[in-house]
């Protein structure tokens, strides 16, 4: 296995057809769509309840998602999140692509890459909670539909990082 | 006859397994195609990779063909898929912020998944600040809360919303996009060359 490999990615073509595909089975069996920002909410609402219980029990967000019985955690998109990190864990072990780095435009310093992970992770979280979803479950599995929602998200999602690149293309370029 | 589990064709206990199998092979095919990577992810904003371009829509295509031709053929039930509701201005504020946070990190919560499982830390500290902002959300909801169930129209498709037939619409949707993806390898060949 030499060093070639780790940029070797698929024809994108193909990934998107064969995403399509999942994308058909996924809703001929279960119903619904693919997701992702779903799982981290129930990872934060699972966290807050354990820290506190009542507090997410009186809480206005907490409270929809916390049931006697069952763990937040039992959801369908948590399984699936679970799904994908084991996916693409396999994919990147084949490829050679697995190991601890920060990836950064040689441009910016490390730093300045994470700062900007973690504020674009709080506004992208932020964004997915009022929109209810994320580029997987409102935008994709939305149009698969043809949900108006899915396509305004979609073009929202799109337009706007289109209209701000500019002001990020340090990050990038 | 579709969706198996809502018609009770595979029985309810078997989600968890299934969804578990469905991102594993989600996962594994967003890895493959390099999604993984946040500078190839954040090209399309700049025009020196347009892989996400092309994998999206691909897939929305597939995806949307895929199924109306499944109800077509009465091996799906159409009516009982799941379909994102309407809240409008909630999407369109809610995507907005989305696309600032998307094209400053490079990353949306699927990709950063799978960035996170092969070790990428920026993808590790970018699910953190996704939590920290859904806690941000929580905790000032009462604030959030208009915006948040507001202007709610429902599970409407564009076929409710504008009138239109579905077969058209998906049809002239095949021809736009490969025109934009045409447009898009115009685009890649006149824009500097990026080595990430």
């Amino acid at each position: 296995m030499d060093k070639q490999n780790k940029h070797i990615y698929w024809n994108p073509y193909f990934g998107g057809f064969l995403l399509g595909l999942l994308i058909i089975a996924t809703f001929y069996i279960s119903g619904r769509g693919l997701g992702a920002s779903g799982a981290m909410k129930s990872s934060v609402v699972s966290i807050v309840d354990n820290a506190s219980h009542q507090y997410a029990e009186q809480s206005a967000f907490y409270s929809k998602y916390v049931d006697g019985d069952k763990s937040p955690m039992n959801t369908w998109l948590v399984y699936e999140a679970l799904g994908v990190l084991i996916g693409a864990f396999i994919s990147g072990g084949i490829a050679g692509r697995i190991g601890w780095r920060t990836q950064h435009s040689p441009k910016i310093t490390r730093r300045r890459r994470l700062i900007f992970a973690i504020l674009g992770g709080v506004l992208f979280g932020f964004g997915s909670q009022i929109a209810r979803g994320c580029t997987s479950g409102a935008a994709l599995s939305g149009m698969a539909v043809l949900s108006t929602g899915g396509f305004v998200t979609m073009l929202a999602i799109f337009g706007t990082a289109y209209l701000f690149a500019y002001f990020f293309r340090k990050n990038w370029i | 006859m579709g969706p198996l589990i809502p018609n009770d064709i595979i029985p309810m206990e078997w989600n968890s397994v299934i969804a578990l199998i469905i991102g594993i092979f989600f996962g594994f095919i967003l890895e493959a195609s390099g999604f993984s990577s946040s500078r190839k992810l954040a090209g399309v904003f700049y025009g020196y990779d347009f892989a996400v371009l092309k994998v999206f829509f691909t897939a929305a295509l597939v995806s949307v063909i895929g199924i109306l031709y499944l109800d077509y053929l009465g091996y799906v039930d159409m009516s009982m898929l799941y379909v994102h509701p309407t809240y409008l201005w909630g999407a369109i504020i809610g995507g907005m912020i989305m696309g600032i946070g998307f094209v400053s990190a490079g990353f949306c919560p699927g990709t950063s998944l799978c960035a996170v499982a092969i070790g990428k830390i920026d993808a590790i500290v970018y699910v953190l600040g996704i939590m920290v902002g859904i806690f941000v959300f929580a905790t000032f909801y009462d604030f959030f809360e208009p915006l948040y169930d507001g202007y709610n129209y429902g599970n409407i498709t564009l076929m409710d919303s504008f009138n239109i037939n579905p077969y058209w619409f998906v049809f002239l949707f095949t021809i736009a996009a490969v025109l934009i993806f045409a447009g898009a390898d115009l685009i890649r060949k006149r824009v500097k060359k990026v080595f990430y």
